[in-house]
């Protein structure tokens, strides 16, 4: 993806880029904060055809949006790309003996060899939990570690 | 001094201001011609005289000047400036040239003078930077592929400015060819001078005022020092509104980002007493009589910003419709006509004032609507190319602005 950096003296900064679908979208980011998100109209390249003016905090919500679902597909593509490493996202079922109880109880790393690197609850990422972090049912916890180890901290996640 | 006479005028005066600017928001429109309107009524000759706050609004109008062209400067640092040079350099030389003789002939034509015809030169050279960059934000425009071309050029409009000021001042302020040509070279070398200064050792300025000082001190210190810069500027002819411009670029980072805010309020009200003080002391009664050379010169000024546009649109690879909305973008005038016309007022001919006035009112008026005008035949362009068939551009190829 080639993304275009235009400077706009005065304003802020423009970035543009070419989605696959052949859209062509753009983000101004004004000194002031504001941005600009807007899409390019297809019959006259040069002009947008819309545009969304989003105030600081809108677009950090919007960015949160767009972002978070992105770090667990960049997770889950880890696992092909390091050799020897496996990544799992392994969702607590009604069964497990964790729900409720703290990360540092289940003491994954401890018993499996593997780690655990970041709790996704409702899509909302929490990297980096701490061991009192309390697991909820439905929470997607991702592991990572060698291929036995993740299976062996699936099973512990499951069935204690 | 009666000073309940004062403050009661001077009250009453920002007041009724207060209430302009409101109108002009609600509208969309700069509240520029407006503050001229108000000048214009309430000076001697209009519909009300009010006299007490004279004093404050000579001495307000000259920091008008200065903290317009010192937040200009702020917006701006150097290496933009050096950038757009190297980028658009032969486009900004036809957009001054293009834009500024219609004005100068008008001046000879009407047989004004040199002062004056240069001064009118620099009248409708300059479009509102200011203006111009609300219309394209209020419209959507700021991702277009032609904004960066049109606040190019602006750029380069301001950085001309840095050297049209000085060459004036220095014109109107002596008299004989030698002291001329000499005050001149002076006002031409300390500009340059201070870019190359501004631009590699722009830090130390920055060190002036260290950047985690309270906001008073920081209010206080940069607004003091754009004061003396300005005077200092003024005392050996560069002009005033130029010291304080370059000093705004001169300063950057952190400092710029944190005195900006302070110094923005300082700046409406100071440039609005500006735009009262030029309307105030200029006769309404001469404006029936130059009405005819302003729509003329609102007329010809519209046709060339156009052209400047298409041309430096159509340079950056920009399809037509992007070219006629860049040229109807550039058309608003406004604040830097009245700063140009406001400096040269006294040592000009009369009807200068009254003549730029008009064309301000006619421009930041009209002025805006012209992009907006332009939608529908650029709309055609699209429609027309769409049946040739002919793909004039695409859309990551040359802009001209590419860093990845």
């Amino acid at each position: 993806m080639d993304i275009e950096e235009t400077r706009l003296p005065g304003i802020g900064l423009r970035h543009d880029f070419v989605v696959r679908s052949g859209q062509h979208i753009g983000v101004v980011s004004q000194t002031n904060g504001d941005r600009e998100l807007f899409l390019y109209d297809r019959a006259d390249p040069d002009a947008c055809r819309a545009v969304l003016h989003l105030k600081p905090e809108e677009a950090a919500t919007v960015a949160e949006f767009l972002g978070a679902p992105r770090v667990t597909e960049r997770l889950a593509r880890l696992r092909d790309q390091v050799e020897g490493i496996a990544t799992e996202g392994i969702t607590l079922a009604a069964g497990s003996p964790f729900v409720g109880r703290t990360l540092g109880d289940a003491h994954v790393r401890t018993r499996t060899g593997a780690s655990i690197v970041a709790v996704v609850r409702a899509d909302v990422v929490q990297p980096s939990p701490s061991p009192d972090h309390v697991f909820q049912l439905g929470d997607k916890v991702i592991v990572v570690g060698t291929d036995d180890g993740v299976e062996a901290a699936a099973r512990l996640l499951a069935d204690g | 001094m009666d000073t309940a006479q004062l403050l009661i005028e001077l009250g009453a005066v920002l007041l009724g201001l207060g209430a302009l600017a409101h109108v002009a928001g609600r509208f969309g429109l700069s509240p520029v011609p407006l503050y001229l309107l108000a000048g214009l009524a309430f000076g001697s000759g209009g519909v009300l005289d009010i006299a007490a706050p004279e004093g404050f609004f000579e001495s307000g109008s000259e920091i008008g000047v200065v903290l317009l062209l010192l937040l200009l400067g702020l917006e701006y640092s150097a290496p933009d400036l050096l950038d757009q040079l190297r980028r658009q350099a032969p486009v900004g030389l036809l957009d001054i040239v293009l834009n500024g003789l219609p004005g100068a002939a008008i001046a000879l034509f009407l047989d004004w003078g040199v002062p004056s015809a240069l001064a009118m030169f620099g009248v409708t050279a300059v479009s509102s930077s200011g203006i111009v960059a609300k219309v394209l934000a209020d419209l959507g425009r700021l991702g277009n592929r032609e904004t960066p071309t049109v606040l190019g050029i602006l750029v380069l409009e301001d950085l001309a400015m840095a050297v049209f000021l000085p060459v004036l001042t220095a014109l109107l302020a002596t008299t004989g060819a030698a002291t001329t040509v000499r005050a001149i070279l002076v006002a031409v070398v300390v500009v340059a001078g201070v870019l190359v200064v501004a631009l590699r050792h722009g830090h130390l300025v920055n060190r002036i005022v260290p950047r985690e000082a309270p906001s008073e001190v920081l209010l206080l210190g940069i607004f003091g020092l754009a004061l003396f810069v300005a005077g200092v500027a003024q005392a050996i002819h560069v002009s005033a509104a130029v010291g304080a411009f370059l000093l705004g670029i001169a300063l950057s980072g952190e400092v710029a980002e944190r005195v900006r805010p302070l110094l923005e309020p300082l700046r409406d009200l100071f440039a609005a007493v500006f735009f009262v003080f030029f309307g105030l002391s200029t006769d309404p009664s001469a404006l029936p009589t130059v009405l005819v050379p302003a729509a003329a010169l609102a007329v010809i000024g519209t046709v060339t910003k156009m052209a400047t546009g298409w041309v430096a649109a159509r340079r950056a690879g920009i399809g037509p419709a992007g070219r006629l909305r860049a040229g109807a973008a550039l058309v608003p005038r406004g604040e830097f006509s009245i700063v140009v016309a406001g400096l040269a007022a006294s040592a000009v001919h009369p009807a200068l004032a009254p003549t730029a006035a008009a064309y301000v009112l006619i421009m930041a008026v009209l002025g805006p609507l012209m992009p907006r005008i332009a939608d529908q035949p650029a709309a055609w362009l699209v429609r027309r190319a769409e049946r040739k068939g002919a793909p004039w551009t695409q859309p990551s190829s040359g802009t001209g602005f590419t860093t990845t």
